[in-house]
């Protein structure tokens, strides 16, 4: 998802020729770029960038899920499904972090999610309809972000590549445990295995658009490859989505929903049938079903948690002031 | 079978509070406590699961934890009519956390030496639970009492609300005294201990209450009961045999 991260990215820099190629040679050697380092303008810009919208996307990313959480049909679910969601605001937490050490405030990065002016990731524009969406986003959707993520591990900077380690291990026990759901539902009744065909049929698509456009498409990935911050191209991570997947989904005796979808001996993957790129920028531009109540929502709890902001920034002042006043 | 039903009333407690802090994900004033109400809602139901399932072994009727809990309507729910009240701002949920967690600290305490050994387990890992939520639920009744004017306000206003609801916490039961549980009416001057110097930095009155509201372990409850139990059972009735 967090390839969309580099749609619209500035990666324009107007650094003389010796300090970009000084610093190009850093990253060609693999060094980690730390947050007191010298680095070029278009580089900061472009983390600042990925880093806000992937926490952005964790923290929005809590609401089609959480909307289940009232509604999970066992205990043992319902603890589940909250303790993941809570992982996603943590990993929220942990990235406006590492976004703050290229200064840039977790102020600054919500107003402009509010705003509208920063993005998240477009799949969480789509409504969760049934239980069983719950255990498809753990298994295509987490399982997406993993393949997106895992390279970030490795991405050139180095506060976004260490927070990337532990989201890598929180996502892929997601991925697990929404393909378990997902198994359970296949194994069930024929109602739950519908409603596990219906979940699979909705989301299949926006999951393969969660790498962003084709590469002939993609006009800022060559910069970011240079720098590091990217490490596979978006087909090549669709691709290897797909190839994981097909499988997993045959497993369980469900279809995706792809009538072009097949094995290609030659290429050692699967071809796949075109995806509807109208739908994804259409998406991607703010028109997704749900793109207008997600803002909604975020916004609600900003502006209806303002007087609890400001009670506890007036009461740390009013202590600090006694505290002076003591000594 | 008064201890099953002494076990379940206690279970309903857990997971209505559980629940409605649950209602909070992702639309709290700030991400710290985006994660830290899941976080208390995690340690209830939690609790409430442990108990549950006890409840289930004592009836021995082969039910089973989820049958306790998704196919029981609000005239059978046990739960104190404090922990179904709705979530109302901020102040008003922090309040209600405090004012159980500081019952159940020195009940759980009272627990840890219980005969069943199922109770002291819950009650061994449920301590440690509450001091955690007296503290965070505390700090926030401080923060909001001693803040700024308007949650002042609120926070006042929440604990006219809500301290009605407080009697409710002494009472034993409706399944009467049982010996594996500890007594619920000798809590009361921990309560007030623990309360007190919170309310007095909060700058907040503890106002008499001449007419309790009591009721839910009788299963006589308030109106947002039948519409939290509606959404929670909602799947899991709908699909009567299902596994999950």
């Amino acid at each position: 998802m967090y390839s969309q991260g580099l749609i619209g990215a500035d990666g324009r820099t107007t650094e003389t020729p010796e300090f970009l190629q000084a610093f190009q040679k850093r990253i060609d050697a693999e060094d980690k770029i730390e947050p007191k380092d010298a680095m070029p303008e278009g580089y900061r810009k472009t983390l600042v960038r990925q880093i806000g919208q992937h926490a952005h996307s964790e923290i929005v990313g809590m609401l089609p899920e959480g909307n289940w959480i009232t509604r999970a049909p066992s205990l043992r679910r319902k603890a589940a499904l909250l303790a993941k969601v809570q992982d996603e605001g943590g990993h929220g937490l942990y990235l406006y972090a590492a976004a703050e050490t290229l200064g840039v405030s977790r102020e600054e990065m919500t107003e402009e999610l509010l705003s509208g002016k920063a993005k998240y990731s477009s799949i969480f524009n789509y409504p969760t309809l049934s239980w069983a969406d719950i255990g498809i986003i753990g298994w295509l959707v987490d399982g997406a972000a993993i393949m997106n993520q895992i390279p970030l591990c490795r991405c050139s900077f180095g506060p976004y590549a260490r927070a990337m380690i532990r989201v890598c291990k929180e996502e892929s026990f997601h991925q697990r445990q929404g393909y378990e759901i997902v198994m359970t539902l296949a194994q069930g009744t024929p109602e739950q295995k519908e409603m596990a065909q219906d979940a699979l049929n909705r989301w299949w698509w926006p999951s393969l658009m969660m790498f962003g456009p084709h590469d002939a498409d993609s006009q800022h990935s060559d910069q970011s490859m240079a720098w590091k911050i990217k490490r596979f191209t978006n087909d090549e991570l669709r691709q290897k989505f797909i190839d994981a997947t097909v499988p997993q989904a045959e497993y369980l005796g469900l279809t995706v929903p792809d009538a072009d979808l097949a094995w290609n001996e030659a290429k050692g993957g699967y071809d796949h049938g075109p995806i509807d790129w109208g739908e994804f920028w259409r998406v991607v531009k703010g028109h997704g079903p749900m793109a207008r109540d997600r803002i909604k929502a975020r916004k609600k709890a900003w502006d209806e948690g303002a007087w609890v902001r400001e009670a506890a920034l007036a009461h740390a002042e009013k202590r600090a002031a006694r505290k002076i006043a003591a000594e | 079978m008064a201890l099953f039903e002494a076990v379940l009333e206690l279970a309903d407690d857990h997971l209505v509070l559980g629940h409605r802090l649950s209602e909070w994900c992702g639309h709290a004033p700030m991400l710290e406590e985006d994660l830290a109400l899941p976080n208390m809602a995690l340690d209830l139901i939690g609790t409430a699961r442990t108990l549950y399932d006890h409840a289930a072994k004592l009836e021995g009727r082969g039910r089973d934890e989820d049958a306790l809990a998704y196919l029981r309507g609000e005239r059978e729910y046990r739960n104190l009519l404090l922990c179904e009240r709705p979530n109302g701002d901020f102040a008003h949920t922090m309040l209600r956390q405090l004012y159980f967690a500081a019952f159940m600290q020195p009940y759980w305490t009272a627990a840890l030496g219980s005969a069943d050994e199922t109770i002291a387990g819950v009650a061994g890992k449920a301590v440690k639970e509450m001091a955690y939520h007296i503290r965070h639920a505390g700090e926030w009744v401080i923060r909001l009492g001693d803040g700024t004017e308007e949650s002042a306000a609120r926070m006042q206003e929440a604990v006219v609300e809500l301290h009605p609801y407080t009697g409710e916490l002494f009472e034993e039961g409706a399944a009467g005294d049982v010996a594996e549980l500890p007594s619920r009416a000798v809590m009361r001057g921990a309560w007030t201990a623990t309360l007190q110097p919170i309310f007095a930095e909060a700058l907040l009155q503890m106002p008499e209450v001449p007419y309790p509201q009591t009721g839910g372990r009788s299963g006589l409850h308030g109106e947002g009961l039948g519409h939290l139990l509606a959404e929670m059972q909602s799947v899991y009735r709908a699909h009567p045999g299902a596994s999950w």
